[in-house]
C-alpha cells in the first residue's frame, strides 16, 4: 500500500551501491553510474583528497589560519559537483573546499578565507559558488532565492545547497525548506551527517529517524545514501538533481559520512569522542572502495592511474606554491567594496589610515 | 587572602563552577559547552562536576538557546547560556531585543528573567569572517538590557558572579584577546557592582575611557604617556549599559580633556554615547572636543589585515597630543 506522503519518506536503508568491501549491489530505485562516470569520481577522488592532505599540511606549518578538513567526505562533496551542470549553482559551507575546488574554482582563491588575506576568494559568478557560509545554515534561503530567480526568468537551473548535521537545527535550515517547497523551488539540499557539530554528537542534534525525515513535514521528498559511496552518491544526487530540474521541486538528500578528523586543526577531538568509533570508518574510505570495485572489473588502467595522480601532484603543488608565500595585503582593500559609492565617512577614514601609513615609514 | 595566578578563562571558569555551587538553580548551557568544555574551554570541566542536568550541549540553535533560557528562568532557574562567537549570537537577536529585553516591563514586573548570556566577542585572535564582532552596541541601544564586559581577571570572576546573581538578564561580554594572559588575583575579594566603572590609574593631564579589549591598550597607552610626561587617567567601564556617569565625569572634569577608546566601529556605537554625555554633562569643563580611538566603520578585516582595524598605543597617544593643549 502506498500513501500520498510515502513518495516522500526515503529509503529503509542509505542507498549504497558499492558497499565498502568494493562489492556492488543492485537497488530498485537506482542504477550504477556508467563506467566513466566512476572513473571520473575516482580521478576526482585522487585529487580531492590529495587537495585535502595538502591543505592539512599547510595549516601545520602555519600558511592557513584555520581549516576544516574534508577527510573522509571527499565522495560527499564531489559526487555534489559532479551531478551539476556549469550553469548549476553550488552553495557550499566552510568544510566543502574540495567541492568548491572541483568547480574549478582556483584553488588558491578556494583558499583564501582559510589563508585569511581576504573573506571570499573568488568570483560567485565565474563558476557559480556561492561564497563559502560560516554562520550555519544562513546560505540555505539565498540557495532558495537563487532557484526561484532562476524559474521566473525562465532558466533550468539547480542549485545545490550543502549543509551539516549540525545546521539542520537552525531554524534558517527549516525556513529554507519550507520556502523551496511552496514555491516549488529547484532546490537539491544536500546534508553531509558527518555525525558530529565539533563536540556535539547526532543524537543531541535531532531525534528524528534520519536527517532525510525532515522532509516530510514540509512536503519535500526525502532520501538517504551512504556518504562513502561515490556510485551511490552519484545516483542519488544525480536522480535529486534531474527531478528538481524537471519541476518536481526541492529535494532533500541525506548522506551518512563522518568527520575522521578533528572540527577543525583548533580542535582536540579527544576530549570528546574515543579513537575507537574512528576506526571503523577507517575501512568505510571512499576511495579505497571504489578503487577496489574499479580493480575487479578491470577498469583501473596504468593510464588513468597516472593521469589522477598527475591531477593530485599538480593541485598539491598549486597549492605548495600558492600559499607558502606571504600574501601581499593592501590596507586600502578595507575600505573597497563596502558600497556601490563610496561614501564621504569612509573617505576620511581611508585618508587618516594612509596618513598613519606613511607617518609610519618616514 | 587566597591569591592565585589565573586566566581570564579561568576566572570565568571558576565564577560559573562557584555561582553552580552557591545556587542549584544556575544551569549553563549552549553548543559544546559540554564534554569539549566550550571551544574556549570556560565550561571546563563543569558537566563532570555537576551532572548533565546542569551543564549540558543543546541542538545548535541559537534562538532555541536563549528562546528556552527565557522559559527556564521564568519557571524559576537561572540561565547561563553561551554564544559560541559574537557573530553566531545573531540568529538569537529576536529573542533577546523582542523578550529578554522586554519581558519584565511587558508584565508589569510579574515576570523577570535572572539569565545571563555569555558572548566572547572582539577581534586580536586572528579568526576568520565571523569571529571577531565587537556586537555590544546592539545589545547596548537596547532598552532593558544590562551589558557587562570585563577587562581582568578579578573582574571576569567579580562580575560574572554579579551578572548570575542578578535579578534582570545580563548580556556578559568576554574579550576573548584576553581569555589566556595571566594575573595574580584574589577571588574572595569583594567584587565589583554591576553599572559601576573603576579609575584603573590616576593622572591630572587627560581621561582614557575604555572597557573591555581597549582597557588593557588604553593601560599601555597611559604607561607610554607617562614616561613622556603626561599623566593619563585610565577609566574603566565594565558596565556599558547602564553606564556610569558619575565615575566617569567626575574624572572628565578633574582632567579637562578625554578621549574614548573602544574596539567596536565608533558609528552609532556605545563609544558615541559615551561621548554624547560627557559633552552634555561635562561642557564647562572641557578643554577640548572629547576624542575617539574607535575601529574604522567597516566589516571587521581577515586574520591579515585586522592590525590596522584594532586600537593601537599609538592612535590613543595621537588623539591625546590632538587636545588642543596649546592655541593654534
Ligand atoms: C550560527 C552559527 N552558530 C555557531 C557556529 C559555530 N560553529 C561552526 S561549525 C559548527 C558545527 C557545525 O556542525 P555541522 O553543521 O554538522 O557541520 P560540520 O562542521 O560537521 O561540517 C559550529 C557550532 C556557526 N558557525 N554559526
Ligand atoms: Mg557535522
Amino acid at each position: 500500500m502506498t500513501t500520498v506522503e510515502e513518495h516522500l519518506l526515503p529509503s529503509a536503508e542509505p542507498v549504497c551501491l558499492i558497499d565498502q568491501n568494493g562489492v556492488p549491489h543492485d537497488h530498485p530505485s537506482y542504477r550504477l553510474p556508467t563506467k566513466e562516470a566512476l572513473l571520473d569520481g575516482y580521478t576526482q577522488l585522487i585529487r580531492g583528497r590529495r587537495f585535502n592532505d595538502q591543505a592539512s599540511a599547510l595549516v601545520r606549518q602555519g600558511r592557513l589560519a584555520v581549516y576544516p578538513s574534508s577527510f573522509g567526505q571527499e565522495a560527499c562533496q564531489l559526487a555534489a559537483t559532479m551531478v551539476l551542470r556549469d550553469s548549476d549553482w553550488l552553495f557550499p559551507t566552510y568544510r566543502d573546499t574540495v567541492s568548491i575546488m572541483s568547480r574549478g574554482v582556483d584553488p588558491i582563491e578556494t583558499l583564501t578565507l582559510l589563508r585569511g588575506d581576504w573573506h571570499c576568494g573568488y568570483d560567485p559568478y565565474e563558476h557559480k559558488v556561492a561564497p563559502q557560509a560560516t554562520p550555519l545554515a544562513t546560505q540555505l534561503p539565498h540557495a532558495v532565492g537563487v532557484a526561484h530567480a532562476a524559474r521566473l526568468k525562465g532558466e533550468d537551473t539547480v542549485v545545490m545547497a550543502l549543509v551539516g548535521d549540525g545546521g539542520t537545527s537552525e531554524g534558517d535550515f527549516h525556513e529554507a525548506l519550507n520556502f523551496a517547497a511552496v514555491f516549488q523551488a529547484p532546490v537539491v539540499f544536500f546534508i553531509q551527517n558527518n555525525e558530529y557539530a565539533i563536540s556535539v554528537p547526532l543524537a543531541r542534534q535531532s531525534a528524528a529517524p534520519s536527517l532525510a525525515h525532515k522532509g516530510i513535514g514540509y512536503g519535500v521528498p526525502g532520501e538517504r545514501a551512504d556518504g562513502n559511496d561515490m556510485a551511490g552518491l552519484l545516483a542519488v544526487l544525480g536522480q535529486a538533481v534531474d527531478k528538481a530540474r524537471a519541476g518536481e521541486g526541492p529535494q532533500l538528500v541525506e548522506a551518512h559520512t563522518y568527520r575522521v578528523q578533528a572540527h577543525t586543526n583548533a580542535d582536540d577531538a579527544s576530549r570528546y569522542r574515543q579513537d575507537d568509533e574512528v576506526t571503523p570508518w577507517l575501512d568505510r574510505d571512499p576511495i579505497a572502495r571504489l578503487t577496489t570495485y574499479l580493480e575487479q572489473q578491470g577498469w583501473l588502467s596504468s593510464e588513468i592511474r597516472a593521469t589522477a595522480e598527475a591531477g593530485a601532484a599538480e593541485v598539491a603543488a598549486q597549492l605548495r606554491d600558492g600559499l607558502m608565500p606571504e600574501p601581499s595585503v593592501d590596507p586600502a582593500d578595507l575600505f573597497a567594496h563596502l558600497y556601490a559609492s563610496e561614501t564621504q565617512q569612509l573617505r576620511e577614514q581611508a585618508a587618516f589610515l594612509r596618513d598613519e601609513l606613511a607617518r609610519e615609514e618616514a | 587572602m587566597t591569591h592565585t595566578k589565573i586566566s581570564m578563562a579561568q576566572a570565568l571558569n571558576q565564577a560559573l563552577r562557584d555561582a553552580m555551587t552557591a545556587d542549584e538553580s544556575v544551569v549553563m548551557f549552549g553548543e559544546d559547552v559540554g564534554a569539549l568544555g566550550g571551544v574556549f574551554r570556560i565550561t571546563d570541566g563543569l558537566t563532570a562536576e555537576f551532572g548533565e542536568q546542569r551543564c549540558f550541549d543543546t541542538p545548535l540553535a541559537e534562538a532555541g538557546i536563549v528562546g528556552m533560557a527565557v522559559g527556564m528562568a521564568m519557571n524559576g532557574m537561572r540561565p547561563v547560556v553561551e554564544m559560541q562567537f559574537d557573530a553566531f549570537g545573531y540568529p538569537a537577536f529576536e529573542q533577546v531585543v523582542s523578550h529578554v529585553a522586554k519581558m519584565r516591563n511587558r508584565t508589569r514586573g510579574r515576570v523577570q528573567l535572572p539569565m545571563v548570556i555569555r558572548i566572547p566577542y572582539g577581534g586580536g585572535i586572528g579568526g576568520v569572517e565571523h569571529h571577531s564582532d565587537s556586537s555590544e552596541s546592539y545589545f547596548a541601544h537596547t532598552p532593558g538590557l544590562t551589558v557587562v564586559t570585563p577587562a581582568t581577571v578579578a573582574d571576569a570572576y567579580g562580575l560574572l558572579r554579579k551578572a548570575i546573581e542578578f535579578p534582570d538578564p545580563v548580556v556578559f561580554m568576554e574579550p576573548k584577546k584576553l581569555y589566556w594572559a595571566k594575573e595574580e588575583v584574589d577571588l574572595t575579594e569583594a567584587q565589583p557592582e554591576i553599572g559601576k566603572a573603576v579609575v584603573r590609574r590616576d593622572g591630572a593631564d587627560a581621561t582614557l575611557i575604555a572597557y573591555g579589549p581597549a582597557v588593557p591598550v588604553a593601560l599601555e597607552a597611559a604607561e607610554v604617556a607617562a614616561a613622556e610626561g603626561r599623566q593619563l587617567t585610565v577609566v574603566d567601564l565594565r558596565s556599558v549599559a547602564p553606564l556610569d556617569d558619575e565615575t566617569v565625569c567626575a574624572a572628565v572634569r578633574r582632567t579637562g580633556r578625554a578621549v574614548v577608546v573602544a574596539e567596536a566601529s565608533g558609528f552609532a556605537s556605545v563609544s558615541s554615547e559615551i561621548v554624547a554625555r560627557v559633552t552634555e554633562k561635562c561642557f564647562h569643563s572641557l578643554a577640548a572636543p572629547v576624542r575617539r580611538v574607535t575601529a574604522f566603520d567597516i566589516p571587521f578585516p581577515p586574520p591579515k589585515l585586522e592590525k590596522y582595524q584594532l586600537p593601537s598605543v599609538d592612535r590613543i597617544l595621537d588623539a591625546v597630543d590632538d587636545l588642543q593643549w596649546e592655541d593654534s
